[in-house]
């Protein structure tokens, strides 16, 4: 059984269908990859995933239990298990690197103060910013700031981690960092869903890459069958412009 | 202890009050007319007059936005006659309210044309406009574009504001709802109709203004 | 005129008339302080109904809109009217000060809670979102990321309405509230020069509201967000 399954989801911004009956499962421990041209869907896959953006149609079952996006105990559950992180790190600005990654565990998760402060003293060294701890936010780099999220988003143990095109709005000599701090935890086994448009990385660390566009899912597969052999049209197009430097 | 509430006597009345709405928005438009000559002036004086204008024209501003109103009005009524200067009621709310929008409108000018970026500025000149057409094309739109919300919004304050003329005997809204309540001893009542009055000729103000701006300077203005 | 002035100078600042102007811009700053505290106090809490999600508040928001627009609307002197001659029906041994603080916080609630939701709206919505999906509950979104940041865009404009109301309470005077206006116009019908006692007291005004003017501007400069 599949830790996730996506089935049929479909989700509207007004008359704009934006998602169109996607089916996606994911694997334990597996790392599955969006792919796709902007405006396809990816983003608001994962944001209708947490419950950002509500579905309309579908169903997401989460190991045994299908998440009821109109009940707020079962969003609330659902939340519990999938961390997200954004494009845009979306930290909290008032608070330092510590308190930002510590705030959750300690106030919604009641978690002891002093354990949750240790742990997270071992994430953020871990992501590399063991010196940032009383930094503020607007104090990093994009980079330094993304690892934060991404340490925030660990702290809650998560089953599921969704990463948001997070490498997007970085320098590009920031962008390799970041990845490097998400290929440590594709490693150690963290089941992940990862919107990217780095495609070397997508084919290193993704088990499945799914193509999307225009709000549905074109093609999925390997990155092998995917990337070398695109069994359609639509998709072969899509890598032929973005092999092209 | 159990007071109820009777309209009866305040109903015929109405015509009376609404009548004192039509004196409380002539006094809102002549004093914020005559008040953003003064605030135009001011606002100019501070942003282009020598070290002298622009003491006074700022002391003018600073005092009159720093102190009640009515103490300026109650002042021009009942301190002026001293020396020899006897103004009826009507003109000294006038003038008293008139002064008050100069400073005030002065200052929200000021923010205005402060706003007037220069790169926009530039842009227009290395576009090969002169100084007047860049002040035509360029500079009066983005004023009226960023100032029609903020003196909209003062305008309605005028016309809340002008009630206070009815402390120096001044038969707008306010000061006609008091001779009813002296008159009937209805007071809550003939308060809260003077109320509902002053609620609907305000989202009427509002409502017309928000009109005209969004036809004639494509301005959105929220109504409520 | 200058010699009426000079000849009732000392006579006018007699160690009981500074007594009396004093204990008066005391009244004046405490009518201020009480309006503005509960004020904002209460104007917090029309934002947060007003934010609130649900069908069953939808009744309670709808109140706070109602509120709002009502109060921002009707002039000041109108509503102290309006609460002097209620609070006088039921309760005939309420003192004047009470009536004109009650007065004030009506007015100053619905002013300030639309400050505060200018500030509300400031906070960026990805934060809101960030919160939301770490199951924040909303008293911990508004009191560890809100308020934090709203405070900043807050403070200048709720300062400059602090000093409106500082001129409102001028009002309060017409009732009998023994705050500086009402002084004013008790010295001034003790025969005193009006130029002398209303210049006195405007600058007794002046001497409070400026610089606190002049702080809500520099407050306006200093504490503008950082944006990314």
């Amino acid at each position: 059984m599949p830790l996730l399954a996506i089935e049929g989801l479909s989700a509207c911004y007004g008359r704009l269908k934006v998602l169109q009956d996607v089916s996606i499962d994911v694997e334990k421990g597996g790392v599955v990859a969006l792919i796709g041209p902007s405006g396809s869907g990816k983003s608001t896959l994962l944001r209708a995933l947490v419950g950002l953006t509500k579905p309309t149609s579908g169903l997401v079952r989460f190991g045994d239990e299908t998440i009821r996006y109109d009940s707020a105990a079962s969003l609330r559950a659902a939340r519990r298990r999938m961390s997200i992180v954004f494009q845009q790190y979306n930290l909290f600005q008032n608070m330092t690197v510590l308190r930002n990654v510590t705030v959750a565990p300690v106030m919604v998760q009641r978690r002891a103060r002093a354990t949750v402060e240790a742990e997270a003293r071992d994430v953020l060294a871990k992501v590399g910013l063991a010196g940032k701890h009383a930094a503020y936010p607007d104090q990093l780099s994009g980079g330094q700031q993304q690892r934060v999220a991404i340490a925030r988003a660990l702290m809650l143990r998560p089953d599921l981690l969704l990463l948001d095109e997070v490498t997007a709005a970085l320098d590009p000599e920031l962008v390799g960092e970041v990845l490097d701090t998400i290929r440590t935890l594709a490693a150690g086994g963290m089941t992940m869903i990862v919107v990217s448009h780095e495609m070397g990385f997508v084919r290193e660390v993704a088990d499945t890459v799914v193509m999307m566009d225009g709000g549905k899912v074109i093609e999925a597969g390997t990155p092998a069958e995917l990337f070398d052999h695109p069994k359609t049209e639509r998709a072969g197009a899509f890598m032929a412009k973005v092999r092209r430097p | 202890m159990d007071y109820v509430l009777q309209f009866g006597q305040v109903a015929g009345q109405v015509p009376y009050l609404l009548g004192g709405a039509v004196v409380s928005m002539e006094l809102a438009v002549i004093s914020f007319g005559l008040g953003a000559v003064i605030g135009l002036a001011c606002a100019s004086l501070q942003a282009y007059g020598g070290r002298v204008a622009r003491g006074v024209a700022g002391a003018y501003v600073g005092l009159f936005t720093n102190t009640p109103a009515f103490i300026q009005i109650y002042f021009l009524f009942n301190g002026l006659p001293e020396v020899g200067v006897l103004l009826p009621p009507f003109a000294a709310a006038a003038i008293g309210l008139t002064l008050v929008a100069g400073a005030y409108l002065a200052e929200i000018l000021r923010g205005g044309f402060a706003s007037v970026r220069r790169s926009e500025v530039e842009a227009a000149e290395v576009l090969g406009m002169s100084r007047l057409q860049t002040i035509q094309h360029v500079v009066v739109p983005h004023l009226l574009r960023t100032l029609f919300a903020p003196l909209s919004g003062f305008f309605i304050w005028m016309v809340l504001g002008s009630s206070i003329s009815a402390l120096i005997g001044v038969e707008e809204l306010t000061g006609r709802a008091i001779n009813v309540s002296s008159a009937t001893l209805r007071s809550i009542e003939v308060f809260l109709v003077a109320a509902v009055i002053y609620v609907g000729l305000t989202i009427a103000a509002t409502a017309l203004l928000a009109g005209v701006g969004r036809f004639a300077f494509r301005v959105r203005m929220k109504v409520i | 005129m200058l010699a009426l002035l000079a000849e009732q100078i000392p006579r006018f600042f007699t160690w009981s008339n500074v007594a009396f102007l004093a204990g008066a811009a005391g009244t004046t700053l405490l009518l201020t302080a009480l309006g503005s505290g509960i004020g904002a106090a209460a104007g917090l809490a029309i934002v947060l109904v007003r934010t609130s999600r649900g069908r069953l508040l939808l009744p309670l928001r709808a109140a706070a809109v109602l509120y709002v627009e009502v109060f921002r609307r009707i002039p000041f002197i109108v509503v102290l009217f309006i609460v002097l001659f209620s609070i006088q029906a039921v309760a005939p041994d309420a003192s004047l000060f009470t009536i004109a603080v009650i007065a004030i916080c009506l007015v100053s609630t619905a002013f300030l809670s639309e400050v505060i939701r200018a500030g509300f709206d400031s906070v960026p919505r990805q934060q809101l979102e960030a919160a939301a999906v770490m199951n924040f509950p909303r008293w911990l979104v508004v009191w560890s990321v809100i308020l934090p940041q709203a405070w900043k865009v807050v403070l200048p404009p709720a300062i400059a309405f602090l000093v409106m109301f500082i001129k409102d309470t001028a009002l309060a005077s017409q009732m009998g509230v023994v705050e500086l206006t009402f002084v004013g116009k008790t010295l001034n019908n003790r025969g005193f020069s009006s130029l002398l006692v209303f210049g006195t007291v405007m600058l007794i005004y002046f001497a409070i509201s400026w610089p606190l003017a002049r702080l809500g501007r520099s407050l306006e400069k200093h504490l503008a967000p950082s944006r990314h």
